[in-house]
C-alpha cells in the first residue's frame, strides 16, 4: 500500500550562494530519500505516467525497485527505454509529461519521478562496469553512420550498437554531447559528472564516435554513403541556427544571440578563468524570450555579475520554460517584465549598447498555438536601461545538410520532412529530433533517434534478406 | 589531434604552418576557412586555408599573433599538435561557380594585404592551374612586411605597393588600382580582395568607382563557425548575413565595414583577450 506522506523535499543549493557559482542547483534525493518517494507511488494498474513519457519509460517498474531498494535492477529497468536517465531526471518537463499524469498529482503533489529517475542514473553512473567487465556485443558487419552527437543521435547510436550494427558517429564541434554541452548549463547539468558518463555508457557499447567532422562540409552525406560504405545514414543535427528579431539595433555590440552566449559559457567555459574564451554580461542584461534557453541565459548572465532581466511579449502562465527553471530564476534574484516586448536597441556613439525601448502587450484572442495573441498597447514604449541584449527567441535547422544532400525534402521551416519512424524522402536516409520537429526537448529528440533505430534496423534487415 | 608537419616564420609576427588532417584536406577549396584548438583552453580561432595537399593530407594556415590565441598558436612547435582543426567551413571563392570558358576570357585582380596575402594564394594558384594567370596586388607598410611574394610570383602577375616606396609602387593599394586601370588601361571583370578591415573598405571604394565585381573576404569573430552562434553577423546590403556560412566572401560594395570593424573590437578589451590584462595560465 502507497505511503500517504507529503513528497520528499529535494535539496538545492542557497539561492543567494549558487547565484554567484556554476554548481549544480539541485542536489537531488540521496538513497533514503529516493526510498521514501518512491514509497508514495501507487503503482497503477493503468500507468497514466507511463503513457505521457516519450520514450514510455516503465515507470512504476523502476519504482518498484527503488523501493525494495534494488538500484541495479532499477537502472535496467529504465536502461530498456531510455539510454540518457541522469540527463532526462534533470532536464525533462516532467511537470507536462509523467509528473503531470500522474493520479497523485489531482488532490496533492505528484511522485516526484524526475527526481527518482535522476538518482536511479546517477547510481547507475557511478557504479558503472568497468571496460573488462563489458560482454562485447557481437556485430552483424553492417555500418550505419549518425550525423550529430546530440540526445537523438545518442539515442540512436545506442539502439543500433546493441543491435549489433558497427555505428559511428560524426559531431561538428569538439565535444560530444550537442545541445547538452554547448546549450544547457552547467549548474542544471554538469558536464563531467553527467553528460561525459552517459557519453562513455554509449561508448562502450561499441559506438565508435569522432569529433570535427562536419557534415556537409568535411564530407557530404553521399560521400559517407558512397565512398565510406555506410548502408544507412541517421541525421540528429539539431537546431542550431539562432533566430533575431529584426529590429533596429540588433548588430550593436553587446547583443548576442542566446546560442552565441551559451556556448562561450557552456562549450567554451568563459566563465572559468583558466579559459581563454571572453564573455560579456555586462551590468545589466536584458534577455528577451520566455523559454528554457531564455533562462539558461538569464541564470548564466546573472552568475557573470550583471543584473538580469527577463523581457517576455506573454505573460507568466504562457512562458514555456519549465516551471521549474522560472522558479529557481526568480530566487536567484532574476526580474521579470511580462508583457514587455521590445521595438528596437538602442546604441551609444560608438555602437555599444545603451538600452532597448519596448512596448506593453496585453493579450488577445487565441492564436494557432492555442496561446492568447500579444497586442500592443498603443503609447506604452518605454526604455529599459541596459547595457547587454540577449535574444532567445527559439533556432531553426541548420541548412547545411539540405545544400549537400540531393533529394533530402525539408519543409519550409527548414526542417527535414521525415515519417514518424524517421525516414526521410531517400530510403537509406533517416532523421529525428530537432532536425525534423524543429526546437523541442531532449526527450523527444532520444525517442526519435530510438524509432529511427528500429526503422534502420527494419530496413537494412530487409535489405540483406533481397 | 592534428600535427604540425612543418612551422616557418614569415615574418617576425607572422607564421605558416602545415598541419596533418587528412579530412579536411580532401574537402578544402579556395575561399574556406578552418576553426582550431590549440588545447582544451584554448578559443575557437577562425583561419583562412592558405594551401591544401590532398595526398599529404596537410593543410596550411598563416596567422598572425594579435592576441593571446593566435600567440598561442605562433608559440607551437613542429611536431606540436592542435586539440582541434575543423572543416573546410564556408562556402568556397565565386570564382569556382564560374564556368571554365568563361573564366578564362576573364581579367582577374586580386588585392591582398598584410596576413590577408597568403589566403589570396590558393585563389590564384587554383586559377592558374586552370589556365588563368590573375593579377595581385600586395600592398605593404615597407618591403620587410611582405610575406607569401615568392609562392604568388610563381602562380600570377605580382604587383607591390609599399607605403614608403622601399619597394615597387610608392603609395597604397587603392593608388596601384588606380594606376593599373587608369594609366595602365587594363580593364578588369572580377576582383577579390583579402586583408585588414580598413584596407578592404578603401580598396573596395576604389574598385567601386570603376565598376569592378569586388568580392572581399572578412574575417569576423566566431565562436563555432558552423552557424550557430551568429557571433560574425554582418550586414550586407541592409540585410543581416552570417560571415561563416553566409561567406566569408562578400559583395565588398554591399559590407557595412564600419559596423564589421566595431563588431570585431567586440572583446578588445575584455580581460581575457587584452594581453596587458590576461592572467596567463599556460606552463610559461
Amino acid at each position: 500500500m502507497a505511503n500517504k506522506i507529503p513528497r520528499v523535499p529535494v535539496r538545492e543549493q542557497d539561492p543567494k550562494l549558487r547565484a554567484t557559482n556554476f554548481e549544480e542547483v539541485c542536489l537531488g534525493y540521496d538513497r533514503e530519500e529516493a526510498m521514501l518517494e518512491a514509497t508514495r507511488c501507487l503503482d497503477c494498474k493503468n500507468p497514466r505516467c507511463q503513457g505521457q513519457c516519450p520514450v514510455h519509460v516503465d515507470i512504476p517498474g523502476f519504482i518498484r525497485e527503488v523501493v525494495k531498494g534494488d538500484m541495479a535492477a532499477a537502472a535496467s529497468v529504465i536502461a530498456r527505454d531510455s539510454s540518457l536517465p541522469s540527463v532526462c531526471g534533470r532536464v525533462c518537463p516532467q511537470e507536462s509529461q509523467c509528473e503531470g499524469a500522474c493520479v497523485l498529482g489531482i488532490k496533492g503533489e505528484p511522485v516526484a519521478i524526475g527526481k527518482l529517475e535522476r538518482f536511479v542514473g546517477d547510481w547507475a553512473i557511478e557504479n558503472a562496469p568497468g571496460d573488462d567487465e563489458v560482454r562485447p556485443i557481437e556485430r552483424n558487419g553492417h555500418k550505419v553512420a549518425v550525423v550529430g552527437s546530440g540526445p537523438a543521435g545518442l539515442a540512436c547510436a545506442s539502439d543500433l550498437a546493441k543491435l549489433g550494427y558497427e555505428v559511428k558517429i560524426f559531431e561538428a564541434l569538439h565535444k560530444v554531447g550537442g545541445v547538452l554541452v554547448y546549450g544547457i548549463p552547467e549548474f542544471r547539468l554538469p558536464k563531467e559528472r553527467v553528460v561525459a558518463r552517459e557519453v562513455e555508457a554509449v561508448k562502450r557499447l561499441g559506438v565508435d564516435i569522432v569529433t570535427d567532422v562536419i557534415i556537409g562540409r568535411t564530407a557530404t552525406v553521399d560521400q559517407l554513403i558512397d565512398e565510406e560504405g555506410y548502408e544507412a545514414v541517421f541525421i540528429g543535427s539539431g537546431a542550431g541556427l539562432p533566430r533575431f528579431m529584426g529590429i533596429e539595433g540588433e548588430n550593436l555590440n553587446g547583443v548576442f544571440s542566446a546560442n552565441e552566449f551559451l556556448t562561450r559559457a557552456n562549450l567554451m567555459h568563459a566563465y572559468d578563468e583558466t579559459y581563454d574564451t571572453p564573455i560579456y554580461a555586462g551590468k545589466r542584461a536584458v534577455i528577451v524570450g520566455g523559454g528554457n534557453v531564455a533562462m539558461d541565459a538569464v541564470r548564466t548572465a546573472r552568475r557573470l555579475g550583471a543584473e538580469s532581466i527577463i523581457v517576455y511579449r506573454r505573460s507568466e502562465a504562457e512562458l514555456p520554460a519549465r516551471v521549474e527553471e522560472v522558479h529557481h530564476a526568480k530566487q536567484e534574484g532574476i526580474e521579470f517584465k511580462m508583457l514587455t516586448n521590445p521595438v528596437r536597441i538602442i546604441g551609444t556613439e560608438d555602437g555599444w549598447v545603451k538600452g532597448i525601448e519596448c512596448v506593453e502587450m496585453e493579450l488577445g484572442e487565441p492564436d494557432e498555438s492555442g496561446r492568447r495573441s500579444p497586442i500592443v498597447k498603443e503609447g506604452s514604449n518605454h526604455v529599459i536601461d541596459c547595457d547587454v541584449v540577449i535574444m532567445a527567441l527559439g533556432t531553426s535547422p541548420n541548412p547545411l545538410i539540405k545544400h549537400t544532400t540531393e533529394g533530402l525534402e525539408t519543409n519550409r521551416r527548414g526542417c527535414i520532412v521525415a515519417t514518424e519512424e524517421g525516414q526521410t524522402s531517400r530510403p537509406n536516409i533517416f532523421a529525428g529530433g530537432d532536425a525534423v520537429t524543429g526546437a523541442a526537448t531532449v526527450i523527444l529528440a532520444m525517442g526519435a533517434g530510438r524509432k529511427a533505430a528500429a526503422a534502420i534496423h527494419k530496413y537494412l534487415s530487409a535489405e540483406t534478406d533481397k | 589531434m592534428y600535427t604540425i608537419v612543418s612551422k616557418r616564420y614569415l615574418s617576425p609576427a607572422i607564421t605558416e604552418m602545415k598541419v596533418l588532417a587528412p579530412r579536411v584536406a580532401a574537402s578544402a577549396q579556395p575561399g574556406q576557412f578552418v576553426i582550431v584548438r590549440t588545447d582544451e583552453a584554448g578559443e575557437r580561432i577562425p583561419l583562412t586555408i592558405c594551401d591544401y595537399d590532398r595526398e599529404a593530407g596537410t593543410v596550411t594556415i598563416v596567422t598572425q599573433s594579435v592576441g593571446i590565441s593566435s600567440t598561442k598558436i605562433n608559440d607551437m612547435k613542429e611536431g606540436d599538435a592542435f586539440a582541434d582543426f575543423a572543416g573546410p567551413l564556408g562556402r568556397p571563392s565565386d570564382l569556382l561557380e564560374i564556368p571554365l570558358d568563361k573564366l578564362r576570357e576573364m581579367k582577374i585582380l586580386f588585392v591582398a594585404g598584410g596576413v590577408g596575402t597568403a589566403p589570396v594564394y590558393p585563389q590564384a594558384k587554383w586559377l592558374k592551374e586552370h589556365g588563368v594567370t590573375a593579377d595581385v596586388i600586395i600592398g605593404a607598410r615597407t618591403k620587410d612586411l611582405f610575406t607569401y611574394v615568392d609562392e604568388m610570383q610563381q602562380v600570377a602577375n605580382v604587383h607591390l605597393a609599399t607605403d614608403d616606396g622601399s619597394a615597387g609602387y610608392h603609395g597604397m593599394v587603392t593608388g596601384l588600382i588606380k594606376e593599373l586601370v587608369e594609366n595602365q588601361g587594363v580593364k578588369y571583370d572580377h576582383c577579390v580582395i583579402i586583408g585588414p578591415m580598413i584596407m578592404m573598405k578603401f580598396a573596395s571604394l576604389a574598385t567601386k568607382e570603376y565598376g569592378i565585381p569586388t568580392m572581399v573576404s572578412l574575417n569576423a569573430l566566431m565562436v563555432d563557425g558552423t552557424g550557430m552562434c551568429g557571433a560574425c553577423r554582418v550586414t550586407v546590403d541592409g540585410e543581416t548575413r552570417f560571415t561563416c556560412v553566409d561567406g566569408p566572401e562578400f559583395d565588398g560594395h554591399k559590407v557595412d565595414f564600419d559596423e564589421a570593424m566595431r563588431r570585431q573590437n567586440m572583446y578588445r578589451n575584455n580581460l581575457k583577450t587584452n594581453t596587458e590584462t590576461h592572467k596567463c595560465h599556460c606552463n610559461g
